[in-house]
């Protein structure tokens, strides 16, 4: 039985067209995984199914849900539909949920929104049991909770119970574990499958991961520029023909190739470092607890080498790099890099791409300007031939050092970025979540560009991700930190294929795999 | 939250303690000797040295700032250089116009920028939208004391509805109201704008909150979040902007109170420090310091019952 069916949707906000005759349907049971990039569109076909459209948007075509035609419904009638017959889940556990209400109350809402007549106690009730089903369990995780005293993983849970507390017929998931760790995202996603043949769901899934939606869907739909571009069976690898699904699934699993050598001289030495965060005081005179974020520490990165430091979030890989970088200082061992303790004097020797390509630029700097910041290391202004040299190396044009940033896209960003920490030629490049922010065929892009960039100037990198494909595609050696200690380590390859470590063969079992074509 | 409540009554103490300590200090530090400047310049020097004694001025300074403390504890602000009564009776009378003054000034504030802001904010871009942000940016641009002029033309002398300014005391609750509601709505106009706008735009963050839009889509209309989720998340910078509006009005309201000739604190201050009036000038300054770190003591207090992540929080 088809649950949801949309024919011919052209979605505009204002003049501007968004979505283009976009076609799919789910039907009870069934989990239809939609893929695409950033701006394809995925995220707002389903918001037009829920029809909680940004301002200004108009839908024309067909939704139809349960045999209704969502876009002639009412409001009142669409408030009905919503948390009823659809429930949805969402990208970002960390915002999703109200933080000055209880999880209990939150999910007692969408019970009581629905159900008027219920009694505030029969509402807890139940959902006491959609929380448990989504395994949190009361005696462990009480109603009374906030928020903010669950993980990302929790919060997710608790997000999943509220969507599917009066058992709809159709589940939303607008990217519900791009924001979690693999661990996390091998649990929910195993949540979700159960939910879906426990209840009989339709499941639409949305991701730019195909990984993640090949793993679990019968049917899927890729998209891009607002249309569908090809829709197939869960074996899709196989029986692709669209040109734009074949360079997806090459991005995905895409493999750059390196042809440096890893001299044997060590670049940096990390020996025994170990870093304590100290605790709030229990009581007022009480003693100060600390917290060891990372544990006796040590490893060498040689030059020209690229290393993978992985690890879940909290493990204590942000922290190491901070003391790499002689941000902070360490309560115990030391880290050399070319045989000098880190600091400033050895600073310039270093450089650092971070995660986010939108926060880590000044907006009011011209490109030109953000590019050269590292020269202040040097005591010297940068010529116009050396940031020409910086931007070109990255395949961006002299020009565009007099724009701003914002006339950039994410992976254009990360190009500058990149160009900024290769403008005063350090010799050790951190790489931290690098290109976790980006789109696959930017990721590959980006991937390459590191790759060519190392043969050329026998940079070495230290590649710091929770994304374990990214890692092995880059790395030549590999350590994997829990709990602020580096619990095995090993050339990548041997690593991936022969896992000694219980942790890391959790690791490498939890992460998606692409299906071999 | 009982350790965050003793958290802040702990930092509530240490400000009062440095208060009172600036405040003595700053007032010791001023040329200038009280008694000399109240008997005038022809008086002998022998009367000036008696004068001294009598107010206790020839103590050595911890013993005046001690006594000073300890009096203020149990209620004895000392006397008055210049009205010869003691400063705490004379505070009192002054209180008793000031403090309601500000209340009903505040409530009024309250009153209409609660209503008047979330109206914006949920009508965003509309023509009720627009006007409430070009009234409130005339109330907050209209000087007070002008605005409080043009009341007294139209209310007091042309509709003769309210007298034009005085206090009869509280003997009779309702012309004492009466007295203070045009100098409360002028207090309150340039507040009530600012609150307004304070509370469009905080609404208008949390509006765009992920969590709004989980709420939607379990269902609840747009009324619904707003009430449910997105007004209390949106208390906090109005809060912060409440209690920094109520120790205002407490104290500044000098202009107002000239405009209406109403005996309140502000004037008394004034008056004090044109006539050199030292003790009088540290209590009622100390007097409002106080005020100001009590309602800071009720913001954050409030701060935590609307947040619970506040609440654990050393």
């Amino acid at each position: 039985m088809t649950l949801l069916s949309i024919e011919q949707l052209n979605l505009s906000i204002g003049d501007l067209p968004i979505l283009r005759d976009v076609s799919l349907s789910v039907g009870a049971g069934e989990v239809v995984g939609v893929i695409g990039e950033s701006g394809s569109g995925k995220s707002l076909t389903a918001f037009s199914v829920m029809q909680l459209l940004p301002r200004g948007a108009s839908c024309q075509g067909r939704i139809s849900l349960l045999g209704r035609d969502v876009l002639t419904m009412t409001e009142p009638a669409l408030c009905a539909m919503r948390g009823r017959d659809v429930g949805m889940v969402f990208q970002e556990p960390m915002t999703a949920l109200n933080p000055v209400q209880t999880i209990g109350a939150q999910v007692a809402e969408t019970i009581l929104i629905h159900e008027p007549k219920t009694s505030k106690s029969e509402a807890l009730e139940r959902a006491k049991q959609a929380l448990t089903r989504c395994e949190l369990p009361a005696d462990k995780f009480p109603l009374s909770r906030y928020p903010h005293e669950l993980s990302g993983g929790q919060r997710q849970r608790v997000v999943i119970a509220m969507a599917i507390a009066l058992q709809p017929k159709l589940l939303i998931a607008d990217e519900p574990t791009t924001a979690l760790d693999v661990t996390t995202q091998a649990e929910i996603l195993a949540l979700l499958a159960r939910l879906v043949r426990e209840d009989g769901m339709g499941l639409l899934l949305i991701s730019h991961d195909l990984a993640v939606v090949s793993d679990m869907a019968d049917r899927i739909v890729i998209m891009k520029d607002g249309a569908v571009v090809e829709t197939g069976a869960a074996d899709l690898h196989r029986t692709m023909t669209h040109p734009y699904t074949k360079a997806l699934f090459a991005a995905s699993g895409h493999q750059p190739v390196r042809s440096a050598e890893p001299q044997e001289i060590p670049l940096l030495q990390v020996q025994n470092a170990t870093r304590d965060y100290t605790l709030p005081r229990r009581s007022l005179f009480g003693p100060v607890d600390t917290f060891r974020a990372v544990d006796g520490v040590s490893f060498e990165i040689k030059r020209g080498e690229s290393l993978g430091l992985v690890g879940e979030s909290g493990c204590g890989k942000s922290t190491l790099t901070r003391a790499i970088l002689g941000l902070d200082p360490l309560q115990g061992g030391k880290i050399l890099l070319d045989g000098e303790p880190v600091g400033p004097a050895v600073r310039r020797k270093m450089q650092v791409v971070f995660q986010d390509p939108y926060g880590s630029f000044n907006p009011r700097h011209k490109v030109g300007r953000l590019v050269a910041e590292p020269f202040h290391l040097l005591n010297r202004k940068a010529t116009a031939e050396e940031v020409d040299a910086a931007l070109i190396s990255v395949g961006l044009t002299p020009p565009d050092k007099h724009k701003f940033i914002h006339e950039f896209s994410g992976g254009q960003r990360q190009r500058i970025a990149i160009a900024r920490a290769l403008i005063i030629k350090p010799d050790l490049i951190v790489l931290d979540e690098a290109v976790s922010a980006l789109d696959v065929s930017i990721r590959a892009q980006i991937l390459d560009l590191l790759a060519d960039l190392s043969d050329q100037f026998g940079l070495t990198y230290l590649f710091i991700s929770h994304d374990l494909s990214v890692v092995r595609a880059i790395t030549d050696r590999c350590l994997v930190m829990k709990a602020g200690k580096i619990v095995e380590e090993g050339a990548t390859e041997t690593l991936f294929t022969a896992p000694s470590h219980p942790y890391t063969r959790t690791l490498i079992a939890a992460a998606p795999q692409l299906p071999a074509a | 939250m009982l350790r965050y409540a003793i958290k802040r009554l702990g930092s509530l103490v240490i400000s009062l303690i440095v208060a009172s300590l600036v405040i003595f200090a700053c007032i010791e530090v001023i040329p200038g000797d009280p008694a000399s400047f109240m008997l005038g310049i022809n008086a002998q020097p022998d009367t000036v040295a008696a004068l001294r004694e009598e107010l206790g001025l020839n103590a050595s300074l911890s013993a005046r700032y001690l006594s000073w403390v300890t009096g203020m504890m149990s209620g004895d602000f000392g006397t008055s250089y210049t009205y010869r009564t003691p400063v705490a009776e004379i505070i009192g009378e002054r209180l008793w116009l000031s403090l309601p003054l500000a209340l009903i000034a505040l409530g009024l504030t309250v009153l209409v920028a609660f209503p008047v802001g979330i109206l914006a904010a949920t009508k965003r871009g509309s023509w009720a939208d627009m006007s409430v942000m070009g009234a409130t940016q005339l109330g907050i641009a209209v000087p007070n004391f002008w605005f409080a002029m043009l009341m007294v033309v139209l209310f007091a002398i042309n509709l003769r509805w309210f007298s034009a300014g005085g206090f009869p005391g509280w003997e009779n609750p309702a012309a004492a109201l009466k007295a203070l509601t045009l100098p409360a709505i002028a207090l309150a106009l340039p507040q009530a704008s600012i609150l307004a706008r304070v509370m469009r735009s905080a609404l208008l963050d949390t509006l765009s909150e992920d969590y709004i839009r989980t709420s939607r889509a379990k269902g609840l209309t747009r009324r619904q979040s707003l009430w449910r989720h997105a007004l209390r998340n949106a208390m906090i910078p109005v809060l912060t902007i409440i209690g920094l509006q109520f120790s205002f009005l407490l104290a500044g309201a000098i202009i107002i109170e000239n405009v209406f000739y109403l005996p309140g604190l502000g004037r008394l201050v004034f008056q004090a420090i044109s006539q050199r009036d030292l003790i009088m000038v540290e209590s009622v300054v100390f007097l409002l310091v106080f005020a100001v770190i009590m309602v800071n003591f009720a913001v954050d207090l409030a701060y935590a019952w609307v947040d619970p992540r506040l609440r654990g929080r050393a």
